[in-house]
Formats: C-alpha cells, structure tokens, sequence
C-alpha cells in the first residue's frame, strides 16, 4: 500500500512534468495552427543550461532561472526565424521543419557539450526526504516539482483568466483578423506565447536535470507523451492539457508497476512479468484510444 | 478625414475593386450602397489592411495607410464592425469588450464599459455570458460596442442589422442615432435605403468594385431611376 501511494506521487510528478511540457505545445498547436516537433528541444536547451550554470556558480535557482531565461528566448527566436514562416502551411511542411530543428539542436548541444551526458545534483536544500504519508519518506525535490507544477498552472489560470494578455490570447485563438483590426499586435503576441511555451519547457527541462542524464536527443522521449497529453486534452485547451497530464503521469507509473503484479494472479510469474511490462508500456497508447473513441476531439475540446 | 483613391485589390488572381474613390468627412455619416457581392465589404477589408490592396492611396489622419497593418489601422483610429459579427466565441460579453480597449483616438471623454452600456443597455444583463450564448441582436450590439470601446475616429459598420428582427434593428439604428448626435464620423453599409436616407448625410454607390456614383441624402432620394438601377428598389 505505501510502495502504492509513493508510485502515486511518481506519477503526479511525471504528470507535473508532462503538463509543463504540454501547457505550451497545446497552447502554439491551438492558437498558431503549427505543429512544433521541436518543442522537446527547448527542454533540452532548458536542462542543458541549468546543469552548466548550476555546476559553475553551485546555485540551483541561478540554474532554473537561466535555464527558463535561455529556453525563452531560444524560443522566440525559433518563432522569428522558422515558425512564422511555417504558419498556414500544410502539416508536412511544419513537420519538416521542425524535425530538422529538432537535428540541429541536438547537434549543437553535442557540439557544446559533447556526446557524454552531463549529471546534475539535487541542490542540497531538497536533497532530503519528507514524510508527506507516515511512514513513506518521499524525495522533497520530486516534491518540490509537484509544487513547481501547481504553482505554474495558477499563474497559467490567472494569466489566461484575469488579464487583458490572457483575453487577447485566446480572442486570437478563435479570431485572428477580428483580433487585429481592434489594435492588438497579434504576430507580437503570438511570439509572446510561444516564448512562453519554451520557458515552461525549459523549466521542465531544468527540473529533469537532476532526475535524468542531461543528453542530446533527451528531448525525443517526453516529446511523444507530451503529444499524447495534448491529444487526450484537446488541443489548445490548457485545463485539458492539465487534466491529461496528470491521466497520462499516472497511467505511465502505475502502470509499469502494477500490471505485472495484476497479471501475476492469473499467469505464471516469469510471463506475467513480461506481459504486464509489454502492456504497460502500451497503456498511454490504450488511454488515447479509449479516449479519443468516447471523444474525439479530446477532454475538453476547443469550440471552432 | 478618410479618403480612398483609385483603391485596386484582388482576391487571388480575380480582381474584386477596380479603382474605387470615396470620402468621408469628419462628422458626418456616410453609407456605402450597392447590391450584393459588388464590392462593399472588400472596401471595408481593404481600409482595414485585411485584403491587400494592390494600387491607389487610402488617407486617414493625414497618413497614408494602405501598406500599413490591420493594428497600426486600428490604433490609428478606424473601429470595424464586421460583416458577421465575429464575436468572439470564447470570450464573456465583458470580455469581448474588455480585451481590446483603449483610448485610441484620446478622446477626453472615453468609452467604458459603464459607458458603452448607456448606448445598448439590453447588453448589461448578459455580461458574464460567452460570446457563442448570445442572440443575434445582442451579438450585433455587441460587436458595434466592441468597436466603441477603442474609441474610433471613424466607425465602420458593414451590415449591422442583416438578419436581424425590427425591433433589435430599431435598437441598432437608435444606438447610431446617439452616436451621430455626438459627433461620431461613421461610414455604414446596409441594405435598408429608407433609414440610411434619414440618418446619413452622404451616400456612395458601388457598382463591380467602382464608385459611380456619389451625392447627398437628398438627391438620392429625389431619383427613383438610380434607386432602380443600382440598388433595385
Ligand atoms: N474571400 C474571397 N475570395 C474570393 N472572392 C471573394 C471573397 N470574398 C468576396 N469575394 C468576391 O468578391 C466580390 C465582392 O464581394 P464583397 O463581399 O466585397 O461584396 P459585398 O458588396 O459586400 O456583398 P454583400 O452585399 O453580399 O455583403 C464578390 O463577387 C465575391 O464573390
Ligand atoms: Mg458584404
């Protein structure tokens, strides 16, 4: 029951994770019509940048900081000088695009960095454990992610929800040409998100530094789940994106870990052991399907 | 105030205004008429930077604008209200009015959300409701008070009271009413000649993407024969 309730907060923290991740792919998916592969790259850059400056200065939020700051901006500049130019353009072409963003930026981290993988120690302030179920001590970083996560999608709601910025986003979402022709900015404004959308994957980025090995191509891997997320959600929808995440977190922990042991009541061990991880691995995939059948257009749909 | 000159501007390959002249005085309440599909919206568009226009000038404020993107338009001081409303869908009726706001033409006494709702009243009780929970009418009052609220030295209305029932219409037209007796320099497009006759002081008629011809509220109604031959009435 405890390893159960620890394999739940993995799970949350995976979701944290994911939704981090997706916030900003749904968000320049839904508004700007792009399909960005290189959206895992920025949570390279972000992981790449918080490992260098945390092992030169020792500090781990100069680390975060520069990481959000660099993924930021790379972003905005992938914005200015491809992305604008993909919008209205067939899938492919963005495809395309972005997947040889994706070789370059994996070349270029091998170019900085070289091919070794970099590690990244937890600061010494969370390297400790808390005992949030008595009797569970549970990592205070992982933790300290889940919280990172909440925090982000408060700000996210009340950026969207409360602020003239939020309402012009989604007017824009929904209306591009209406948008512009009260005033507002809109090729400004859509920069803006997606510099918002890398600083959330940077910040991911940086926070997985200490949890994986900072490589090239470590982007590739939470890319695939955070499609998923986003497909499950709904595309352009942060609140599905948020409510996915954290299905998908759960299922992809849980999974792992319990349907071997589900198998095993009915299979011998050695066979369960090895269908239960087969089929775990599937379970997401299961989840999207199951979903997308019951809603095709995912949890919460966007209107159109 | 705002001038278009020999405006020329394509929908792909297929030219849709071929040279249209215009003038709007500042003060004044003008209409562009013209039967359907004969260019009147594309003149909209086209002040507006949404279609692009390929030959002419468009003047407004002492500025060539016709190069010029559809925000810098607006800020400079043109409010659309656009053939369909295009509320947004997603947005409260607050918030569709909210999200743009501003003092755009620094006008000493701006419109606010308080303000705007003296004009459309019915509007007040529905503030918190989407814009896709909207009527029609309200949609309709909305966007024209939408447009209000960026504070225009020029507004622009293109089929304000289509589809509408005449009772909203009268409400739209009252809502005009107000604006014209404080001054508001409005061009408007619509189909109902007998109204714009009373309202509007000068009136432009659109023919294939051409202004031919252009006059006064009463030499337009004094000639039954060109009623006939460009509106059809
Ligand atoms: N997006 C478009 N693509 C191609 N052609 C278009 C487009 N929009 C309008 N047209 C064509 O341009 C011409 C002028 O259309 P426009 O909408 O400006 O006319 P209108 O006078 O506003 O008509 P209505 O009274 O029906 O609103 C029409 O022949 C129309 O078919
Ligand atoms: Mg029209």
């Amino acid at each position: 029951m405890l390893l159960f309730l620890e394999q739940l907060l993995n799970g949350l923290q995976l979701g944290v994770m994911l939704f981090l991740m997706s916030a900003g792919l749904t968000l320049v998916f839904g508004i700007m019509r792009v399909i960005n592969l290189a959206h895992g790259s920025l949570y390279m850059v972000g992981a790449y940048v918080a490992a260098t400056v945390f092992l030169h200065s020792g500090s781990f939020i100069l680390g975060l900081l520069a990481a959000i700051t660099a993924a930021g901006l790379v972003g905005m500049l992938v914005e200015l000088l491809v992305l604008r130019r993909l919008y209205g353009r067939d899938h492919l072409d963005q495809v395309l695009a972005t997947f040889g963003l994706i070789l370059f930026f994996n070349e270029l981290t091998v170019i900085i960095w070289g091919r070794q993988p970099l590690f990244m120690d937890v600061p010494d302030l969370l390297s400790g454990t808390i005992e949030v179920i008595p009797g569970a001590p549970y990592p205070s970083y992982r933790l300290a992610i889940i919280l990172a996560g909440i925090l982000v999608a408060a700000f996210l709601y009340l950026l969207f929800n409360h602020t003239r910025l939020g309402m012009q986003i989604r007017a824009g979402a929904s209306n591009r040409e209406m948008i512009a022709a009260l005033g507002v900015n809109i090729k400004l404004l859509n920069t803006l998100v997606f510099g918002l959308g890398a600083l959330l994957a940077g910040l991911a980025g940086a926070m997985a530094g200490p949890i994986l090995a900072v490589e090239s191509g470590m982007g590739e891997s939470i890319l695939i789940l955070t499609f998923v997320v986003i497909v499950i959600g709904g595309i352009g929808s942060i609140r599905g994106a948020l409510i996915a995440a954290l299905m998908v977190g759960m299922v992809e922990t849980l999974g792992g870990f319990m349907l071997p042991a589900l198998l095993r009541l009915f299979l011998p061990a050695a066979t369960a052991d090895g269908a239960g991880a087969s089929l775990a691995s599937m379970s997401v995939y299961m989840l999207m399907a199951v979903v997308l059948v019951l809603r095709p257009h995912g949890l919460f749909p966007v209107h159109d | 105030m705002l001038t278009l000159q020999g405006v020329e501007a394509f929908y792909g390959s297929s030219q849709v205004l071929f040279g249209v002249d215009l003038q709007l005085e500042a003060g004044s309440v003008t209409t562009l008429l013209g039967r359907n599909g004969m260019g009147k919206t594309s003149v909209v568009r086209a002040i507006m930077g949404i279609l692009p226009v390929h030959a002419g000038v468009i003047r407004f404020a002492g500025r060539e604008i016709q190069l010029m993107p559809s925000y810098s338009i607006a800020r400079l001081g043109i409010g659309m209200v656009p053939e369909g409303r295009q509320i947004f869908p997603n947005l409260t009726l607050r918030e569709n009015l909210l999200a743009a706001a501003a003092n755009y033409s620094g006008s000493s006494e701006p419109y606010d959300l308080d303000h705007v709702l003296t004009i459309f009243p019915k509007l007040g009780d529905r503030l918190s409701h989407f814009g896709n929970q909207l009527s029609g009418g309200e949609q309709q009052m909305l966007a024209v008070a939408r447009a209000l609220m960026i504070n225009p030295r020029v507004l622009i209305l293109d089929e304000a009271t289509e589809g509408l029932a005449p009772l909203i219409r009268a409400e739209i037209w009252r809502g005009l009413n107000i604006l014209k007796q404080k001054g508001q320099t409005i061009l408007v497009i619509d189909k109902n000649l007998d109204v714009l006759l009373r309202i509007a002081d000068h009136h432009h008629i659109i023919e294939n993407g051409r202004v031919v011809w252009s006059g006064s509220s009463a030499r337009l109604a004094a000639d039954d024969a060109l009623q006939e031959r460009y509106l059809g009435v």
